[in-house]
């Protein structure tokens, strides 16, 4: 039973096919990378999944749910998380605000109660140390390193407790020591049940890490499997050295 | 920060005095030039604050709640009409009923224009304050159309009259700063805070954007339309092009932003500032046109010199001489933090 | 019937020069990104300063442009350069506070030079019809129509056709990649405000002679360009000019089917119904943040 399912989904920006009958699925428990050549529509795809922009055709499934109707408040209360491209943070919150907004409560009277409950600020503070940025939490997300941003917008999104997280190129932009830390933060999140899909062009990042990799290109999957059977895949050297 | 506390019972000092001075106003400055200025001032302090609550937490501009101002006025002088209540206190008792009117349009208004976003979204506000404004001006039988509307006239007279609006503006005031304080410290605020600083991450994280601004509009728009019953009653006589004006509207906005957008006191400095100094220009220079250069060219030099406004430039300018003079503090809160200390950190 | 029609050429006509202003409003949207609610003031300048030369030099009040145009370009750059450029942070909030100040500040000075009485401006014309059909044509609405299609093929052209309109169009598109080829985005924006006076200037000679107004007048102008530009699509040149007909012709024939009184909330209830179904308006572009 997957986790999440994508059938035949398609996408077009004017004359442009984005996403052209794309299906694919990702295991519950597993780290997947979704990898392709530049234009292979990935980003889309993350943005179709997490209802940022409505499809054409399609139907995408999260434990056994459609969910391609659904903002994506809603997408993010049923349990999927997403990070950007350019790590977004809140830049005029502290970090540890940053951490508090994702926090999701039940009922109208606790909407108007304070910001951060003491359970829940623990709850940041740990999270926030298990990413080695608790000494942060008091600054202002505009005033973090991008390093810092990053690692902080994996930590807000693990607040409300995804069940899948979508990263978009957690590698981008991160010197090799950072990425070190973010891909053991990943793989200790993964042990805690947490599923990934991981768009990302760094392959050394993506063979070590993934457990199951799919390759797009052109909108849609031409190989997916264990990392190394991909990688020797003729399929996916055409891809990326001819298109 | 050791400072913390001792600051803290310094601010909370300071709001209890200012209360308490506030509330004593009509018994220390008794004249009915002064007290009239006071009404106007606790008036615009309570515009302020509640425009605030959409404009500074949200981020999303409205340049129309001078409708909701009027509308409120005419909503009150209405219900006072139809229902023959004579003038006296128990008018003052409909103004949440008008208040409740207001809200009830703000939500339709709101609905609508919050589909759009940033500079539409300004835009629209506009639009519909004129929608009201050509709307009391035609719906003749309804408003009384050019020729106005009437408000009873109150049991009380004299040198005494301004006193209980002063305190209905007082009160409505402070339901306003009551609110925008609660809401800026519970999870609702952050959230609006989330949106004003990036809305579709604040949606990736499932803050329900669209009905947060929408609460946050209709709480707003409902302060407003109260303040703008008490105003009705207080002049008497209202007519479409005064009560729905845009002079109004802006008036408001600007003294949020001179005072220091989404934080809590700087609507009321704004407030205290602007709205004497300009029943003083109005005053000495109504007559000949020049009165609007002037007040344009106090609104420029405040926007253009102190465009974060005053209380977050005075809360930078502090925070520069505290970490200059003191020992290095540990990652202290920047600049741009509203006057009150959020709760959340814990540096 | 023909009261319908006569409506339309007349709203036709008057739209005309309301496609001129507004065009000129959603350019500076588009490249500078902000709101100028000060447009209506600067029309309504553009028409003092033509009634002022008009009244002194006695000519044709077209004649004036050859004045304001070149005056209120010049005007425009100052107002640009001295309260729009300084605004860094919260732009589209700010602006929207300075460029009312300055029609605040534009109207008292007005209302300081001319009073607050009604003028217009006449040409010895005035009267001159033309026929049509059953109905008559008043020659000025023609030659203003005229003289508003004229400048809106000239932005056209030098938007389409000349390296300086690619550089607007650019620094339209995207003002951040703009920079990054090179195009001085300020002097882009600086020249972009001016062109909008200019356009407000002949809109001012336009309005002020098929209107009375006085330095109050900026209100109801502002109102409306607003809500032409939103309809249209902020931004849309092609948007701000269809709208303008689209509010423009409903409106006069509103007021002839039902009554005058309604035909300026006709605008309004079309806004709400277009943007109803499409809130980036007819051609505007629904923004979402970089995903």
């Amino acid at each position: 039973m997957s986790l999440l399912q994508i059938d035949n989904l398609c996408k077009r920006f004017g004359g442009v096919v984005a996403v052209d009958e794309c299906s694919l699925s990702v295991e519950p428990g597993s780290i997947t990378g979704l990898i392709g050549p530049n234009g292979s529509g990935k980003t889309t795809v993350f943005n179709l999944v997490t209802g940022f922009i409505p499809k054409d055709k399609g139907t995408v499934t999260f434990k056994s749910q459609l969910i391609d109707r659904m903002g994506p408040d809603r997408i993010y209360a049923l349990g999927i998380g997403r990070t950007f491209q350019l790590a977004r943070i809140f830049p005029r919150l502290t970090a540890l605000e940053n951490m508090l907004v994702p926090v999701r409560r039940k009922g109208l009277r606790a909407l108007f109660s304070g910001a951060g409950w003491s359970s829940e600020k623990a709850r940041a503070m740990e999270m926030l140390e298990f990413l080695e940025i608790s000494h942060v939490a008091g600054k202002l997300g505009g005033a973090l390193s991008y390093g810092q941003r990053k690692l902080l917008e994996l930590g807000a999104v693990m607040m409300a407790e995804p069940d899948l997280v979508l990263l978009d190129e957690p590698a981008g932009g991160v010197n090799p020591a950072l990425l070190d830390r973010i891909s053991a933060h990943i793989r200790k999140l993964n042990a805690r049940g947490i599923t990934f899909l991981i768009v990302e062009h760094n392959m050394g990042f993506v063979m070590n890490l993934c457990t199951d990799v799919i390759v797009l290109h052109r909108g849609r999957p031409i190989a997916s499997g264990k990392p190394d059977v991909v990688r020797a895949d003729p399929a996916v050297l055409d891809a990326y050295l001819g298109a | 920060m050791r400072n913390l506390p001792r600051l803290r019972l310094i601010q909370g000092a300071g709001v209890v005095a200012v209360f308490a001075v506030a509330l004593a106003v009509p018994a220390l400055a008794p004249d009915p030039a002064t007290t009239n200025i006071a009404v106007f001032t606790m008036m615009y302090i309570g515009l302020a604050t509640a425009w605030n609550i959409m404009g500074g937490y949200t981020g999303y501009i409205s340049l129309g709640h001078a409708g909701f101002f009027g509308f409120g006025a005419y909503a009150l002088g209405l219900l006072l009409t139809h229902l023959k209540i004579a003038g006296g206190y128990e008018p003052f008792l409909l103004v949440p009923v008008a208040g409740l009117l207001t809200a009830v349009l703000a939500l339709g208004i709101g609905w609508f224009a919050l589909r759009t976003r940033a500079a539409t979204f300004v835009i629209v506000t506009i639009a519909f304050m004129f929608m009201l404004q050509l709307l009391a001006e035609n719906l003749v039988g309804l408003t009384g159309g050019g020729a106005g509307l009437s408000f009873p006239s109150p049991t009380w007279s004299g040198d005494f009259f301004n006193t209980p609006y002063y305190y209905a503006m007082f009160l409505l005031a402070a339901v306003g700063l009551g609110a925008s304080w609660l809401i800026r410290n519970s999870k609702f605020g952050l959230g609006l805070l989330a949106i004003r600083d990036d809305e579709d991450k604040a949606l990736a994280v499932g803050v329900p954007t669209g009905a947060f601004k929408l609460t946050a509009f209709v709480i707003s728009a409902t302060l407003v339309g109260m303040i703008g019953g008490v105003y009705g009653y207080y002049v008497t006589y209202i007519y479409p092009q005064f009560v729905v004006d845009p002079l109004i509207g802006i008036s408001m906005v600007l003294m949020v932003f001179l005072g220091g957008l989404g934080t809590l006191s700087g609507p009321v400095l704004g407030a205290l500032i602007l709205e004497p100094s300009q029943l003083w220009l109005a005053y000495n220079y109504g007559a000949s046109k020049l009165y609007l250069v002037f007040y344009a060219a106090v609104f420029l030099i405040v926007i253009l010199l102190l465009p974060r406004g005053i209380i977050p430039s005075a809360l930078e300018l502090l925070e520069r001489w505290r970490t200059r003079s003191g020992p290095a503090a540990p990652a202290p809160a920047a600049p741009s933090t509203p006057s009150t200390p959020v709760k959340a950190v814990t540096p | 019937m023909t009261l319908v029609l006569e409506a339309a050429v007349l709203g036709i006509l008057t739209g005309g020069v309301y496609a001129l202003m507004a065009s000129g409003l959603t350019l500076i949207f588009g490249v500078m990104r902000i709101i100028n609610v000060g447009h209506g003031a600067l029309v309504v300048l553009g028409a003092y300063l033509s009634f002022a030369i008009w009244r002194a030099l006695n000519i044709d009040p077209f004649l004036t442009l050859v004045i304001t145009m070149p005056v209120m370009f010049g005007i425009g750059l100052v107002l640009e350069v001295v309260f729009i450029r300084p605004l860094k942070t919260d732009r589209e909030a700010l602006s929207v506070l300075v460029t009312y100040a300055i029609a605040l500040g534009i109207e008292g000075l007005l209302g300081f030079f001319f009073t607050s009485n009604y003028v217009q401006l006449r040409a010895w014309y005035a009267n001159a019809s033309f026929p049509i059909g059953s109905f008559h044509v008043t020659y000025v609405y023609v030659y203003g129509f005229v003289l508003c299609l004229a400048i809106l093929a000239a932005i056209f052209v030098m938007l389409y056709r000349t390296t300086f309109g690619a550089s607007i169009r650019a620094t339209m598109l995207n003002r951040t990649a703009a920079q990054l080829i090179g195009i001085d985005v300020d002097r882009v924006s600086a020249i972009a405000f001016g062109i909008g006076m200019a356009t407000a200037a002949a809109g001012g000679v336009v309005f002020g002679i098929t209107n009375a107004f006085n330095p109050g007048s900026h209100y109801d102008l502002i109102s409306r360009l607003l809500t032409i530009i939103v309809l249209g699509g902020l931004g849309s040149l092609r948007g701000a000019i269809i709208a303008a007909l689209v509010m423009l012709v409903s409106e006069d024939i509103t007021s002839v089917l039902i009554s005058p009184v309604w035909a300026s909330f006709v605008f309004f209830v079309i806004l709400v119904l277009v943007l109803l179904v499409r809130p980036q308006g007819l051609y505007g572009v629904r923004v979402r943040d970089r995903l």
